[in-house]
Parts: structure tokens; sequence; C-alpha cells
């Protein structure tokens, strides 16, 4: 989950894009709405197809949406992803109801480990092999986060990374939340924790994130099973508690020692491959 | 590199007109003019960074859009202003992106030595393990460089290298263009808009006005009162400095 903020990251050239800021979450939701809709007896392996499909084509919607939009600060960019996805979610919360099945789909849209068992985390395994695949295209990643201008110089093609580079993130995102729900945060604030130690070259920092962002569920899910035992809370909950807190702080961070940072990512590069708008009006300019 | 009849239209509005001109090998070539003259239009279209309407442009007889991305970057290096990168890497990570053409995702022994010997060209080795981002303006315009070196391309198009940097940088940038021509051969091609620099660093100037070469040809051809006058529409003196006819406008 957090390597797949991480790509998604590098590759909008934003630091608050992520898999819940960027509606992959949601979609991911409604495409498992639409599984129990359609499929009412599809399996785990058929929820998980539409689940897929639908956390995909949301990203590549939201992507292809902030690059045809200019903004002029880079937090409209996540703010828009939220829209987006509480869109999505209000759709998928309107189908629920429509079609009652509110029950059913409740256990997808707060995460939790309580079903986890054997012959349903399984589908999880589908994240290594992209998570390879991602370490194995980590500086493809890193030049398009570059800009489109970088990349073509590089000989590196823009779109089909951007894309491809998507997908894999999109797909990581749905494999976790067709097992375990929506797991808020994680995304956004482990790869944005490890990136301030340890720089955003992909390779360097792939490893880090993935274990950071393990062991920080880990820690949730023992203050989750701890609190009220012999309970267990939601691990959601949790995570939502300490990664808002974590991302207000990080906010606050970025806005005190990243000031110019983030005005200079306001200026030229405000929403996802602007940059390659203002190379192209700057063409035009100059 | 010849350019033939390139034309390029903005929503209806042509910003590059049927512009001709040959490349010359091995030098250093300025494009200068007023704003909106086009000479970054040109530059992004002879780097396939921007699509052109009409025209052609020949490298090294075969047309620019009919090369290998990856090969063409072998032998065609850009760096355009819109290189703002606000990433945390290393000078180091950087200059090894120059290598990406060649190797890809792994590095060899090889490219590790050209890039050490690019950040040696550079004067960067102390900075190399720094955080670009917390660079000066004139170091991580010299770290750009240092990729541009690593990627080991004869053609090398600077788009503005001179912008947003102090005098001392800028002039410093103009010297290490001229290393890039008289140390490593290279081609160099750049748009400038501080046209001393240009008369005083380079060999060849085009000189574009409303999307059409006002002139084209050496440094001497180009830098007379009554051309410059007629580019820019002030008035101009021209002295020489060291051999090279500098202007004064007023």
């Amino acid at each position: 989950m957090s390597v797949a903020g991480l790509i998604m990251q590098q590759l909008c050239m934003n630091k608050f894009v992520s898999p819940t800021t960027g509606a992959t979450i949601s979609s991911a939701q409604f495409g498992i709405l639409l599984a129990l809709l359609f499929m009412p007896n599809s399996t785990l392996w058929g929820r998980a197809l539409f689940a897929f499909a639908a956390a995909i084509v949301g990203t590549w919607i939201f992507v292809w949406f902030i690059q045809r939009i200019q903004f002029k600060d880079v937090v409209m960019v996540p703010l828009v992803g939220i829209m987006f996805g509480n869109v999505i979610g209000g759709i998928t919360n309107y189908l629920a109801y429509q079609y009652e099945m509110t029950q059913a789909l409740s256990s997808w849209l707060v995460g939790h480990f309580s079903l986890v068992v054997r012959g349903r985390f399984e589908l999880v395994y589908l994240a290594v092999p992209l998570v390879i695949l991602a370490f194995v295209f980590a500086n493809h990643f890193n030049i398009v986060g570059m800009g489109k201008d970088f990349s073509k110089n590089l000989g590196v093609h823009y779109n089909l990374v951007l894309f491809a580079g998507l997908s894999i993130a999109a797909m990581i995102t749905a494999s976790v939340v067709v097992v375990v729900g929506s797991i808020s945060y994680i995304g956004l604030i482990v790869p944005n924790v490890v990136a301030m130690f340890k720089g955003d070259r992909i390779r360097g920092t792939l490893i880090d994130t993935a274990l950071f962002g393990a062991i920080f569920v880990l820690a949730c899910d023992m203050i989750a099973r701890t609190v009220i035992a012999p309970y267990e809370l939601p691990i959601e909950l949790i995570v939502g508690i300490i990664g808002s807190i974590l991302f207000i702080g990080l906010l606050l961070y970025r806005l005190r020692h990243g000031r110019k940072a983030v005005r200079l990512g306001a200026a030229h590069s405000g929403g996802c491959a602007s940059t390659v708008a203002q190379s192209e009006r700057g063409g035009d300019s100059a | 590199m010849k350019v033939t009849e390139l034309t390029k239209r903005y929503d209806g509005k042509t910003v590059v007109n049927g512009v001709s001109f040959e490349i010359p090998r091995g030098k250093v070539l300025s494009l200068i003019g007023p704003n909106g003259a086009g000479k970054s239009t040109v530059m992004g279209i002879i780097s396939r960074l921007i699509a052109r309407d009409n025209g052609l442009v020949d490298f090294e007889g075969q047309d620019i859009s009919k090369w290998k991305s990856k090969e063409l970057s072998k032998r065609l290096a850009i760096l355009t202003q819109s290189n703002q990168i606000q990433m945390k890497l290393t000078v180091r990570e950087l200059v090894t992106f120059g290598r990406f053409p060649y190797s890809g995702g792994h590095t060899t022994a090889e490219d590790k030595a050209i890039v050490d010997q690019a950040l040696a060209y550079m004067e960067l080795e102390e900075f190399q393990d720094r955080f670009i981002d917390e660079l000066s303006g004139g170091q991580r315009q010299r770290a750009m460089i240092a990729m541009v070196i690593a990627q080991d391309t004869e053609y090398v198009l600077l788009d503005e290298p001179t912008n947003n940097l102090d005098i001392y940088h800028a002039t410093n940038m103009m010297k290490i263009v001229r290393r890039l021509c008289d140390e490593l051969g290279k081609t160099v091609i750049l748009v400038l808009h501080e046209i001393n620099y240009a008369a005083f660093y380079s060999d060849y100037i085009c000189a574009f006005v409303d999307g059409e070469i006002a002139s084209f040809g050496t440094v001497k051809e180009v830098m007379t009162q009554e051309t410059l006058s007629r580019i820019y529409k002030v008035d101009f003196e021209i002295m020489e400095i060291e051999g090279k006819p500098l202007s004064i406008y007023y």
C-alpha cells in the first residue's frame, strides 16, 4: 500500500497524492460493489478482478483530469482527488442502499483484519510480483516524475510509463482493499516520511517504504487489538486517527521547512505534469 | 542537422514560419531574438519535444521523428527551462540518470566511471552526495550540465541556460558551454536572451523575428548595428572587445 503511494507520488510529481487522495481506494470499492451486484455468487478472485479494473480506470480518470486542468496550488490536486473519491463513494453508497447491500459492503469500506483467514488472504500475494515489477522499473518512474521533457530527453516513453506505473499502483491497492478493506493514509504518510530521510530515488527507498509501511500497520494493529481486548477494533479506525495526526504534522512541516519547495511547486508544477503545459506555453512565449 | 521549411502554429497563430537552416557541426550556435519570435519553439522542434506542423528536420540522414527515442537520446540531449526538479535526489543520482539511455536501470562499472568523470569535469565531486534541492541555482545548473555530459551526446541543446542566474554564474555557464564545444567536441545549440553572451561565446548566431529567420551567420556577420536594430527595434552601438563584437543598446 505504501509502495503504491510512493509510485503515485512520484509519477504525479505531487507529495500529497496517494491511493486515498487519488480515488484509487474508492474506485476499488466501487468495483467490489459492481461484482456483488452483477455476480452475487462471484468468488473472491472474481471480485478482485472487478476491483482491479475499477481501481485502474478510476486512477486513470483522476490523473487524466489533473493533467487537463492546471492547478495553481499543489494542495489542490489531492483535494480534487478526495472530492472525486467521495463522488465515487457516494455512488457506491447509493447503489448499495438501493440494492440493500450496505451490510455486505461495509466489510470493505472499513479496513479490518478479522476476516483475514486462510483462503482469503492469499490474494495479497498478488501484490508481491507487482512490487517486484515496481522495483524493476523504479528508475523509469523516477524519470517520468521529473517531467515530460526530461523523460523524452532520456528516451523514456512518458505516457506509457505513466499509465503502466499508475496501473501497478492501482492493482497493489486493489489487492489490499479486496482482502482487508480500505486502509487510508498509509500510502500518503509512509512514503513522505521515508523520503524526508532517504530522498526520492525509488530504487533506494522502495524497500524502506514497504518495511516502514508494514511496521506502521503492525503497530496500529497491536493497538487495535489491545485497546478493548478481548475485542478488536477495525484497523482503519486506528490508522485513521494516527494517520490524520501525522498528516497534519506533515502539512505543517512542509509549510514551515518546505515553504520554498511548496511555492516552487505552485509556480512550476502545480498539478500532475502541469510542467508539461508550462513548457508548452513557455515554448510559445519565448 | 538540417532544418527545412519548419512551420508551427498554435491556435491558428503561426509562431514559426518557413524556417530553414543548417546547424554547423562542432560549433556553438545561439538562437536569439525578441520574446515570441519562435526561437524556443524551433529548439523544441529540433529536439523532438514539440511536434511540428510542417517541414523537415534532417538529423544525420534521417528525419528526427523517425529516430527511435532511445537511439536519439544517445546523440542529442536537451535541457529546458521546465527542468525545475523538486525531487530529493542527490547530485550523483541525477547525473547517473544521464546514463539511462545506455544502461536502463542497471548501471555498470563503465557508467559509474563516466559519471565520475562528468562530476569531476563540472567540479561537483564535493557536492555529489548533497540533495539537489539544497544547492544554489548555479550549482544545480552545473549538476544538470553534468548529467548531459554523462549522457555523452554529440549534440547538446540548452534552452536559456543563463536564465535566473546572476552575472557570475551566468558567465561561468557560458564558459562551460564554450568548453563543451572546444574540449569535448560537442555541437551546442543555445537559446539566449543576452545577445552579448551570444556574441562573445558562440561561433554562429541565428536571429529570429516573428517566427522567421532575420539573420543567420557567423557572430561578425550578425552582430552589426543595422541588423540588430532591425531585429530588436532599438538603437544599437557595436564595439569590439578582445576581437569580438559586443553591443550596447539603449
